[in-house]
């Protein structure tokens, strides 16, 4: 399945839904991971691995911490995506 | 040529386990005015509720005498009878002579073989590993080995990524001869290519080279939060798998996990990915003594024995990883009950 912005989107959702047990309903492309979604930085590192392994892509350290929103994880993933 | 060396070998074990923890205990309360943060989020991050701290006079040495006095008297031994000494330190604050040596000093026993290892974190897994070793071969026959730190040397208290998590304390363990095999294969290595995620700097040579530069701090231990829990999480989990099928075990008939007390919520995970079941008893001496790097694992290793009697004699998944980064581990047999 080509990684288009939607997929990986609904992906994210799943992995922050099972991390940090919120309503995927309220994950959205503009929300904030640390103010809107309770995932501090440790958890972090699990939602960031958790999309490693389901989208088969590498995302470096230096990327995750300057991924503040939703949108900016799955921008990444789509860009380096295979 | 034919030199001569026994051809036999003496299979080694954990005779005894003695701690020393220093009477001061900090609560969170007293860290989070320096650093604008909140018991809670400590908790919340680290697990972390106090730690216990030594006070001004009270040396790294101080610390692992009083260890190593207990562990050795519960191995039915006295000083004279440890041949060898391997002190896990980052924190003596002399490069030479070594802490082992002036431990022996303290222990009224000055003949014995005796050396510091660097491995941080690990370096109490990688002393286990040694000591088996000159055990086996019979190069020594009881071994101490030490793991004692006082971090809050090495600690900035306005840091908001270490000023609650390092802490201090000594663990040791006497290994010696055994009938059965007690201590399995270790697993270690390193992932040196991530070595910058841990440091402990400047150097003593910044110092000389920059007369009365103030921008050149005391050496504190800096962390990559995010990378050093990913790496501890990811990587370590199927290196204790691999020590634990090494030792001819599976996660089923395990009976109790100490990995190194780094943080609650890395335990947390490895026991998740590890896929422990409940039967397994954790250790999560973390929540009431920090990380005291390499004593976390026999400080750890006493106070799940001090709660869970039974597990005198039962088999434990031991491993330690930290800077370098650098990791160790094995199962062993814990210290059967003391008699003394």
């Amino acid at each position: 399945m080509a990684l288009t912005v939607e997929v990986v989107l609904e992906g994210i959702k799943e992995i922050v839904v099972e991390v940090a047990g919120i309503d995927a309903n309220i994950i959205a492309m503009d929300k904030k991971f640390t103010d809107d979604l309770d995932v501090d930085s440790l958890s972090m590192v699990e939602v960031v691995v958790a999309a490693e392994e389901k989208f088969g892509v590498k995302i470096p350290d230096d990327e995750v911490t300057k991924m503040a929103t939703v949108g900016d994880a799955v921008n990444f993933i789509v860009a380096n995506g295979k | 040529m034919s030199l001569k060396f026994t051809q036999e070998v003496q299979s080694a074990r954990i005779l005894s386990v003695g701690a020393y923890r220093p009477p001061r205990v900090v609560p969170n309360s007293e860290i989070v005015g320096r650093i604008d943060s909140t018991d809670e989020w400590i908790q919340q991050r680290t697990g972390i509720q106090t730690r216990h701290i030594a006070s001004a006079d009270e040396s790294l040495i101080d610390m692992a005498e009083k260890s190593a006095v207990i562990a050795i008297k519960r191995a039915g031994l006295t000083a004279e009878d440890i041949d060898a000494v391997i002190f896990a330190t980052i924190s003596y604050p002399y490069q030479a002579p070594s802490a082992a040596t002036e431990l022996l000093v303290r222990l009224g026993n000055t003949k014995a073989a005796a050396f510091d290892i660097s491995a941080a974190c690990a370096g109490f897994c990688y002393g286990v590993a040694l000591a088996n070793d000159l055990v086996r071969n019979k190069t020594a026959k009881n071994v101490l080995v030490m793991g004692a730190e006082k971090l809050s040397d090495y600690t900035d208290p306005d840091d908001r990524a270490t000023a609650f998590i390092f802490a201090d304390g000594a663990g040791s363990v006497v290994i010696g001869p055994s009938q059965d095999i007690g201590i399995g294969p270790t697993v270690w290595g390193a992932s040196a290519e991530t070595r910058e995620a841990i440091l402990l700097e400047p150097s003593f040579l910044e110092f000389k080279n920059n007369p009365g530069k103030l921008d050149i701090g005391w050496p504190n231990i800096t962390q990559q939060g995010q990378t050093v829990f990913r790496w501890a999480v990811y990587e370590i989990a199927p290196i204790a798998l691999r020590a634990l099928e090494a030792a001819g075990l599976t996660p089923d008939t395990l009976d109790a996990f100490i990995p190194h007390q780094a943080n609650d919520r890395i335990i947390e995970s490895l026991v998740k990915s590890m896929k422990l079941p409940d039967t397994v008893a954790v250790a999560h001496d973390i929540r009431t003594s920090g990380n005291t790097s390499s004593a976390s694992i026999p400080l750890a290793m006493d106070a799940l024995l001090a709660e869970m009697p039974n597990l005198h004699g039962k088999s434990a998944l031991i491993i330690g990883f930290g800077a370098g980064l650098v990791y160790a581990g094995q199962v062993v047999e814990l210290p059967p009950k003391p008699s003394n």
